[in-house]
């Protein structure tokens, strides 16, 4: 199979992917009943009416973590080709790729240090 | 897949049909035959699920509907399409709606590049693991996206530890995932199979696969890591405001996911479809990979059912303290030693063509810092547990002195 078939095989399975669990919330759209009402269709809370805004801005700390992931994701994807290509490196290669892989480690104990990961 | 559906194409050419219609034909039946597997299995695996967890509670669980009960899931499923589906007015339509599709459809669309049988799959990409990452992060989106629109606040609150657990639990996954794939020196999820000929990937690196095991088992949000949907927290999490099929979208793609799951595991540290006689039909071959798969499966209801769920600090602290850390240093020792190794010329570079014995000193040596790095991290894990217990008793006996007086 030629690359642009492989393609065109995820694409097409791509399209289809939502088309699986949609097909069963359209029949149920057929059938299910509709009855709405003001307090049925009313935002879910304990026992009384919900207080205040809910989109609220995320804590700092999500964020925290969040960059700390995309540094890290970013970095291994560049890891991927290294890992690839290992078993047929050279020594240089094998040495670039570690070298890479201990700046990584240093960013995560520079975090560390700086409490970056304790769950505040 | 490939020669069905040039067969059928070149069938549907022949009988007249434009050769680009012909071509969309085949491919669309192509992946209906291969997204067969996954929604029909999904329909059993929620039979297994309750029966399982039933088992494990001392329960007897589904035995009404059908022999053992086997037709609950379509009883259920019925009930489901019946239900009235309540959208709360303050809900973000769209994205509220399209969540539980994006949620569904990622598990699936990871269906398209695993290899049931050597011969039998959808498609072989050359990036399969990496592919299988970027669609798996997709569910991590769309539960997010579903406690955001859902505007409610336990949905919120769900969404917020999907940001910090899901996405956290990503980084040991994909450097677990890094080992296989150096391994085998390729991305392809049937090479990587191939190049465990003669040994499985997971007697050459037992912690990464556990690394593996420990963070899918929390980015299918399951116990101990089920905090995204803490029943006795959040009430529901991030899926509270469903109901109806949508509702149903969200527990089939979490059931679907951990089978996956399961199914990738054998096939990235087990050798996939390889055991006796697998070279001698097809059928063998699938029969061994759904063996396999099913058993990782089993021990993940089995975790879930049996362990409490933890606290998030300790679980963000599990993740970046210590996974992430170790899956780093596997990843560092694994690859220097075998480097070393092939230097030597003691270790073959082309793992599909090396046979046990060819490997036997590779296993060795691998099993050896493997199990070097296990003592040590028990030894660490125990000391760190005592301290914390110490600790924690520390701060009590001012509050018991305080009780008795």
């Amino acid at each position: 199979m030629n690359v642009l078939n492989e393609w065109a095989f995820i694409g097409v399975f791509a399209v289809m992917a939502p088309v699986f669990p949609a097909l069963p919330i359209v029949i149920a759209w057929l059938f299910r009943p509709r009855k709405p009402n003001v307090l049925k269709s009313s935002t879910y809370e304990c026992g009384v009416e919900t207080i205040g805004d809910t989109w609220v801005q995320f804590r700092v700390q999500y964020y925290i973590y969040g960059l700390i992931f995309l540094v890290f994701d970013v970095e291994m994807v560049f890891l991927f080709p290294w890992a690839v290509a290992y078993n047929e490196m050279s020594l240089f290669g094998f040495v670039a790729g570690f070298l890479f892989i201990f700046l990584l480690t240093d960013a995560l104990f520079y975090a560390w240090k700086k409490n970056a990961l304790d769950w505040k | 897949m490939d020669e069905l559906c040039t067969g059928l194409c070149q069938i549907l050419v022949e009988s007249g049909a434009d050769a680009g219609l012909a071509q969309f034909l085949s491919l669309l039946v192509g992946v209906l035959l291969v997204s067969g597997i996954p929604l029909v299995t999904v329909i059993v695996l929620i039979w297994v699920e309750r029966k399982v967890a039933a088992r494990i509670q001392d329960r007897i669980g589904p035995n009404r509907v059908g022999p053992v009960g086997l037709l609950q899931t379509i009883a259920d499923m019925i009930k489901l399409l019946s239900k009235e589906d309540i959208t709360p007015t303050a809900a973000d339509r769209v994205l509220y709606n399209a969540a539980p599709l994006v949620s569904f459809a990622s598990v699936v669309l990871i269906w398209a590049v695993i290899p049931f049988t050597p011969f039998h799959f959808g498609v072989d990409l050359e990036i399969g693991a990496l592919f299988f990452v970027a669609i798996a992060s997709f569910g991590t989106l769309a539960i997010m996206v579903a406690g955001w629109a859902s505007n409610n606040k336990y949905a919120l609150l769900g969404a917020f530890r999907v940001v910090s657990l899901l996405v956290s639990y990503e980084v040991p996954l994909v450097f677990a995932l890094l080992v296989p794939v150096l391994l085998a020196g390729s991305m392809s999820l049937l090479d990587i199979v191939h190049a465990q000929t003669g040994m499985w990937f997971v007697v050459l690196s037992p912690l990464a696969f556990v690394i593996f095991y420990v963070s899918s088992q929390a980015e299918t949000g399951r116990a101990p890591f089920d905090l995204i949907e803490a029943e006795s927290e959040l009430v529901a999490g991030f899926n509270i405001e469903y109901s109806g099929m949508k509702f149903g979208m969200f527990f089939a793609a979490e059931f679907l996911h951990v089978f996956t799951n399961g199914i990738l595991m054998a096939l990235l540290f087990f050798g996939g479809w390889m055991g006796p006689l697998y070279y001698e039909s097809p059928l063998i071959a699938f029969a061994w990979l759904g063996a396999k798969g099913g058993l990782i499966y089993f021990t993940t209801l089995w975790l879930r059912n049996t362990v409490p769920r933890l606290r998030i600090d300790q679980i963000m602290a599990f993740n970046w303290k210590f996974l992430v850390p170790l899956s780093i240093a596997n990843l560092i020792f694994i690859s220097l030693a075998l480097k070393v190794m092939q230097e030597l010329g003691a270790s073959p570079r082309n793992l599909a063509e090396a046979g046990f014995v060819e490997l036997l000193p590779t296993t060795v040596v691998l099993l050896v810092i493997n199990g070097a790095m296990t003592i040590y991290l028990l030894g660490l894990l125990r000391k760190r547990g005592q301290e914390a217990r110490r600790e924690s008793m520390a701060a009590r006996v001012p509050l018991a002195q305080a009780a008795a007086d």
